[in-house]
């Protein structure tokens, strides 16, 4: 470490927070709230322990909490609202890691951290860590407002309209322990982002926000609904164009009450508000909520400017220094050493303040686990947060780490302390940056295992040189049809099937979670594993020989079509 | 079954009368379906008991809302405690009809719902027989902080960020 980067370390204050990253900063009305909800877990527990709730009735209480009852043990998934962590909060991971898994914890596509061993009667224990970091478990899981997700670049993007932070701490306060909503006939998932860039997967949530600004600079909110993968996948309608910024939470409470009115409990695969919004149409769905909206009194759900200003005072703005906007030693190291060249163009994107990047941690390490990380990376991750960027950490919806305010001048000394453990890998939205879901390793509900396949896919393509030609190609892998591993949307989609008692995987084409989202098509019959990724190097040999220049893997499959992918994939069976 | 109101138990006068049941005395309070309330209307609200209006999960607000001044209590059927629909309809009768009367939960709901149940209007709560009144006593004590609007306090979202503490009683 130089001495100007050991000046420029951030002493932890007092209450152990850093206090320059974006999150926001909990108050004691948060805290005692916190103590209260975690009492009334552990006193939870204690009734089921003593028999007096059933498994029937504790189920959707211990959900609501994040505790899920897995193939092997408990799995108890912690929140991170909007997917923004502090140091501290990091090395807390790497606390409860240690002393009540097996050493690691696992980053999900909800930008979640999940805790896969876990014994129930630890979980109070579990929870009090937490909260002692402002921290917990709330709506991770249950027929409720899940945690609100976000674009990872929230806040320094350089195609950034409007810091959709803000807006999501909103919806987290205003969807904590709602009275209305927590029973809903299904679960209900709500992702926001500020930027023309879709970073958030805005297309596949119940409820797609975009915020925006009018003509006069006013902002207000593209409002999408009905959107989700699992069995009937559907890209998301759009709602309304442009909601004014106050009527935001009248206008969420006006949705939700139509679907918890009217949608659908006598069967859970057709729950979700997709499937209202299907069956309605998204003109009577839109008709109905607008007719609530118009009968509520809007005064009382109004979000004036001056709660607005009192959540955005409680986040820290970070005290960036005056820098040239581009730096030499950024450009010097670029020149002299080609790996490190290779990881910023994969990994680093454009900062909205002069001579300052975004770093994306993959979480990928060739024939790793996606998402997977030790308690020792974390401790080191912690440790580089503080060093690099304001003591913050970001987690992104495909599983890997952000450090968001990193001088352009240390970048290379970053990339180098990555590097070191195991997560210096260029490979930022390539073949190798998979998103699995925990598959058959872990969960109940999956028919084939996802993460052996992920880090056959990872040892198969782990040459960087061909990786870096491919260029773009999203592989997203689901061990079930509920689509955890959002395989719909993968560029190459697989998702594990059981044929007749055996783990196969059928390959789909053309999806996307970005801007214009789409549904992948069926390529043909389901694979095995081995097949799958002979199939895989032939769906990218097609591309390679015809693509043209300059034409990323869905611009070349958007002209040429899938035939040709589907005749190399099965001409050998 | 045991009656909770503002978490302790009180007495229960009213009886449910089946659709054809006959009427008890003319001063016993009484709890209908709705169809029994549409054939008999006449003489149900003729009588000096009160009468109150039994409501499916399935059922909508709008089907009562020109009688409500009828209805001294609203029953709603919870068939399953996951089955949340009754929140949304108890918070449609204080917050969109007005309705000033008792709203009573029935059927199963669960000691850590009681408090979501208040805050969304709802007044009384059968319990199943055995169960331990004190549950619901202590639900109402267990969480202090309330981060949105509801129809039983707060009714600005001026709490969201400045919150304090909530009013709990209906």
């Amino acid at each position: 470490m130089s001495p100007s980067a050991a000046a420029r370390q951030i002493a932890p204050p007092a209450n152990g927070l850093s206090s320059h990253a974006g999150i926001y900063h909990y108050d004691q009305v948060d805290r005692d709230f916190l103590k209260e909800r975690v009492e009334q877990f552990r006193r939870q527990v204690a009734r089921r322990l003593a028999g007096e709730l059933t498994e029937d009735e504790f189920k959707p209480l211990r959900l609501m909490n994040g505790l899920y009852l897995q193939l092997h043990a408990y799995m108890l998934r912690i929140a991170v609202p909007y997917g923004i962590l502090t140091s501290r909060q990091v090395r807390q991971f790497g606390v409860i890691a240690r002393q009540y898994d097996k050493g690691f914890g696992h980053f999900t596509t909800r930008q979640n951290l999940q805790f896969n061993w876990i014994k129930l009667v630890d979980v109070p224990a579990i929870l009090d860590l937490l909260a002692e970091v402002d921290m917990h478990a709330i709506q991770t899981s249950g027929n409720c407002i899940r945690n609100v997700t976000s674009d990872q670049f929230a806040g320094v993007a350089s195609d950034e309209v409007v810091d959709p932070r803000h807006y999501a701490e909103i919806l987290r306060q205003w969807s904590t322990l709602h009275p209305e909503f927590s029973f809903l006939p299904r679960k209900f998932k709500i992702a926001i982002t500020g930027s023309s860039a879709d970073r958030a997967a805005i297309c596949i949530h119940d409820v797609g926000l975009i915020a925006k600004r009018d003509a006069e600079g006013a902002v207000g909110f593209e409002v999408y609904v009905g959107g989700g993968l699992g069995r009937t996948p559907f890209i998301a309608k759009k709602l309304r164009d442009f909601l004014p910024e106050d009527e935001l939470i009248a206008y969420l409470e006006a949705v939700l009450r139509v679907y918890n009115a009217y949608g659908r409990r006598d069967n859970i695969y057709k729950a979700r508000i997709k499937i209202l919004v299907h069956e309605l149409g998204i003109d009577t769905f839109r008709d109905e909520v607008e007719a609530e909206f118009a009968r509520m009194p809007v005064a009382q759900y109004r979000l004036e400017p001056a709660i607005l200003d009192g959540i955005r005072a409680r986040f820290a703005s970070q005290p960036y220094e005056v820098l040239e906007p581009i730096s030499g030693v950024l450009a010097r190291a670029r020149l002299e050493d080609h790996a490190f060249n290779r990881w910023v163009r994969t990994n680093v994107a454009a900062h909205r303040q002069p001579g300052y990047a975004i770093a994306t941690i993959t979480l990928k390490p060739a024939g790793g686990i996606p998402g997977d990380v030790s308690a020792e990376q974390m401790d080191v991750i912690a440790d580089l947060a503080d060093r690099y960027s304001f003591g913050e950490i970001r987690v992104t919806h495909e599983q890997n780490l952000v450090l968001a305010h990193v001088r352009q001048d240390d970048l290379p000394a970053l990339w180098k302390a990555l590097a070191d453990i195991g997560f210096g890998e260029a490979n930022s939205g390539l073949i190798t940056d998979i998103i699995a879901c925990p598959g058959l390793d872990y969960c109940a509900l999956a028919n084939a295992r996802s993460i052996p396949l992920a880090q056959r896919i990872s040892e198969r393509f782990a040459d960087l040189d061909r990786q870096h030609d491919i260029g773009e190609l999203k592989i997203k892998i689901s061990g079930c049809i509920n689509a955890c591993g959002h395989h719909h949307v993968g560029h190459i989609g697989i998702l594990g099937v059981d044929k007749k008692g055996v783990e196969a995987y059928q390959l789909t084409l053309g999806g996307s979670a970005a801007e214009v989202g789409a549904i992948g098509d069926i390529m043909g019959p389901a694979l095995s594993a081995d097949e799958t990724l002979d199939a895989i190097d032939a769906v990218v040999g097609v591309y390679l020989d015809r693509r043209q220049d300059g034409e990323r893997f869905l611009d070349t499959l958007a002209r040429i079509g899938h035939t040709p992918f589907k005749d190399k994939v099965y001409a050998a069976h | 079954m045991p009656l909770i109101e503002t978490g302790k138990l009180v007495d229960d006068a009213w009886v449910r009368l089946g659709d054809d049941d006959a009427l008890p005395a003319a001063d016993v309070p009484v709890i209908v379906s709705l169809a029994r309330f549409h054939k008999d209307r006449d003489t149900l609200v003729g009588r000096n008991g009160g009468l109150g209006i039994w409501l499916a999960s399935s059922q909508h607000p709008r089907d009562i809302a020109d009688h409500l001044a009828d209805f001294a209590l609203v029953a709603l059927d919870f068939p399953k405690f996951r089955d949340g629909r009754g929140f949304t309809i108890a918070r449609e009768l204080r917050e969109h009809l007005g309705y000033r009367g008792v709203i009573r939960a029935v059927g199963h709901t669960l000691p850590d719902q009681y408090l979501a149940l208040v805050r969304c209007g709802v007044t009384q709560v059968e319990i199943p027989e055995g169960r331990d009144p004190a549950l619901w006593a202590h639900a109402l004590t267990e969480i202090s902080t309330a981060y949105q609007v509801s129809v039983a306090g707060p009714l600005s979202m001026a709490r969201l960020s400045r919150h304090k503490k909530t009013e709990h009683a209906a």
